[in-house]
């Protein structure tokens, strides 16, 4: 497994302590994984959810959820009504 | 000592009856968590407002006006779950300041029963771990043994109630997450059929596993909390919209006819000493009262853990995506080295955040759903999971629960398991198949060990069937009649 892609991927920095910690656990993980190559799935629908539900309709009505203060108050920086981020570009 | 050894249906009972204020039945609580949480641990998080909350509803019943069917029992909840205006971590260091501006279905329908939130319980970060370990806010002890785990991920919510710092409490199960601990710790956990209740304000792990049930001293109570939290709710699509029956209620003793199920693949030399001697006992009693014991089959249970740490880790790769330092939660710290571009905003502030085991989770689960693995792992996973659920829906047709042990052993020490995470996964294999199949499963006191650490059995029976399960766990429980309290206690 290629452990920087994948931390990329994640968008995750790990330090190089980590990579080689979770090259040797991640590979041992998934290699214990193959025991599923040998059962046969062929046209077998993957199963997502365990309960089947009926989906069902509710009244498009509108309804007063949180406030502006609200939405905003666990931001780590706002700026009047806006979520504040450092310049990325 | 006297109030911290009522059961819940024994507060709402006296208290109904003006035998005993919510207030002492709190403020009694509290004391206990005073004296003994520096010890255990368990809680994250005390509600400050809670005697507020309790000379409230004391003045609401004096006033003659009608109180709830959980009226004036303190209730413990895992940190997972949302609680408006107060502090909710999920035991991660990227939530450590989080308070929700809404609270979960679960915590809204307990207080409108009149439970009162007494604080919020210690975990494995996100769930994630069988010990209790994995916590931001350091480890949760066991109260019949402090050098042994707890067990996870709900281990606080587990360890408040067995050390009677709350006599119930709600926890989240993913895989096993709530029967273990129940079992680690000597109590009752339960968790109800996958749809049953609301998943609306907990912190998503792995959204087709989740669901969260009560933990307390006894099956009554354990029946009478679930009753309180599930049903239908139209912020989750997910749940069911068939009524809750009157389980506590219905709950009876009587098991002659009953068909008890015994896997035949949960029986393995993994199952230590006295595991395998608590469940001959339990099988035992169950036919001494009339029950039929049949030998199942369910083929598929060696997989259990590859397909659960496949599908769990990939949803939750896509669910802790949202921890991204914009909105909410912590962001790494950028005054002195501003980042280069956007995903090393991110990929730092990730990074800081999570813990350990969470981030190797969320790296094993975008491996899995990467291109190039996503047909090998995540989509192979959900087509074997759907033959698990076949392997049940079989098996339930000659029996009507399931019995068997909740783990291979009792509490392991902590740090026994730490340093290898393929291990600690192993452990799990009984619990994880009830999650995948979504049936409903729990776990009640089985016995002791040797040196007197308590096992759980578990029981689970058909989707929906909660009722069959309560009763054999009820039945169980009135027959052995165990007497031991932990050692914290003695």
């Amino acid at each position: 497994m290629d452990i920087k892609k994948v931390a990329e991927l994640a968008r995750l920095q790990i330090s190089e302590q980590e990579e080689t910690l979770y090259d040797q656990q991640l590979s041992s993980i998934v290699n214990y994984f193959v025991e599923l190559e040998a059962i046969e799935t062929k046209g077998i629908e993957p199963m997502v959810t365990p309960v089947d539900l009926e989906p069902y309709w509710r009244e498009d009505k509108k309804e007063s959820t949180l406030t502006t203060d609200e939405a905003l108050k666990n931001a780590p920086e706002k700026m009047g009504n806006l979520f504040k981020v450092p310049p990325v570009v | 000592m006297e109030t911290l050894n009522l059961s819940a249906a024994e507060i709402v009972k006296k208290f109904s009856k003006g035998e005993i204020k919510a207030v002492e039945v709190v403020g009694a609580y509290l004391k206990n968590i005073e004296k003994r949480d520096k010890t255990l641990n368990s809680f994250i998080t005390k509600n400050e407002n809670a005697l507020d909350a309790a000379k409230k509803l004391d003045a609401k019943r004096e006033q003659g006006k009608p109180t709830g069917r959980l009226a004036g029992v303190p209730v413990a909840i895992k940190d997972m779950l949302c609680t408006k205006g107060q502090k909710t971590t999920a035991a991660s260091k990227i939530l450590e300041n989080f308070i929700p501006p809404y609270s979960a279905t679960v915590v809204e329908k307990l207080e409108a029963e009149d439970a009162i939130v007494i604080g919020k319980t210690n975990q494995d970060e996100f769930a994630m771990g069988s010990s209790t370990e994995n916590s931001a806010f350091g480890p949760c002890k066991n109260p019949w043994d402090l050098e042994r785990v707890p067990g996870g991920s709900s281990g606080g919510s587990a360890a408040a109630v067995a050390g009677r710092l709350s006599p119930i409490a709600i926890g989240t199960d993913t895989g096993g997450s709530i029967r273990q601990p129940a079992s680690f710790c000597g109590i009752v956990g339960a968790k109800p059929t996958y749809g049953r209740v609301s998943r609306f304000g907990i912190i998503a792990f792995a959204s087709s596993l989740d669901q969260a049930g009560p933990m307390t001293l006894n099956v009554e109570d354990a029946a009478l909390t679930m009753e309180v939290i599930g049903g239908q709710c139209r912020r989750d699509s997910t749940t069911s919209e068939r009524k809750i029956p009157h389980w506590a209620k219905s709950l009876s003793q009587d098991l002659k006819g009953v068909k008890v199920g015994l896997p035949q693949e949960y029986i393995t030399d993994a199952l230590s000493t006295d595991t395998k001697k608590t469940l001959d006992e339990a099988v035992k009693f169950v036919q001494s009262e009339g029950a039929e014991v049949v030998p199942v089959s369910l083929p598929h249970t060696k997989l259990c853990v590859s397909l659960y740490y496949i599908i769990a880790t990939c949803e939750a790769s896509s669910n802790l995506a949202r921890y991204d330092g914009v909105r909410f939660g912590k962001r790494a710290d950028f005054t002195h080295s501003p980042p280069s571009d956007i995903l090393e905003f991110y990929s730092r502030t990730r990074g800081e955040g999570f813990g350990t085991e969470v981030k190797r989770r969320i790296m094993l689960g975008t491996f899995a759903l990467s291109s190039g693995y996503y047909e090998a792992y995540y989509k192979k996973a959900c087509q074997v999971r759907r033959k698990l659920r076949e392997d049940f829906l079989k098996a339930f047709q000659s029996c009507d629960v399931m019995l068997s042990p909740v783990c291979t052993g009792a509490a392991f020490k902590l740090g026994e398991k730490v340093s290898d995470p393929l291990s600690m996964y192993l452990n799990d294999v009984l619990t994880l198949s009830t999650n995948l199949a979504g049936l409903p499963g729990m776990s009640v006191p089985g016995g002791f060990t040797k040196e007197g650490l308590p096992i759980g059995l578990q029981i689970t029976s058909h989707l929906f069937n909660e009722q069959a399960m309560l009763n054999v766990a009820y039945a169980i429980e009135k027959g052995l009649s165990l007497k031991e309290v932990p050692n914290v206690l003695r």
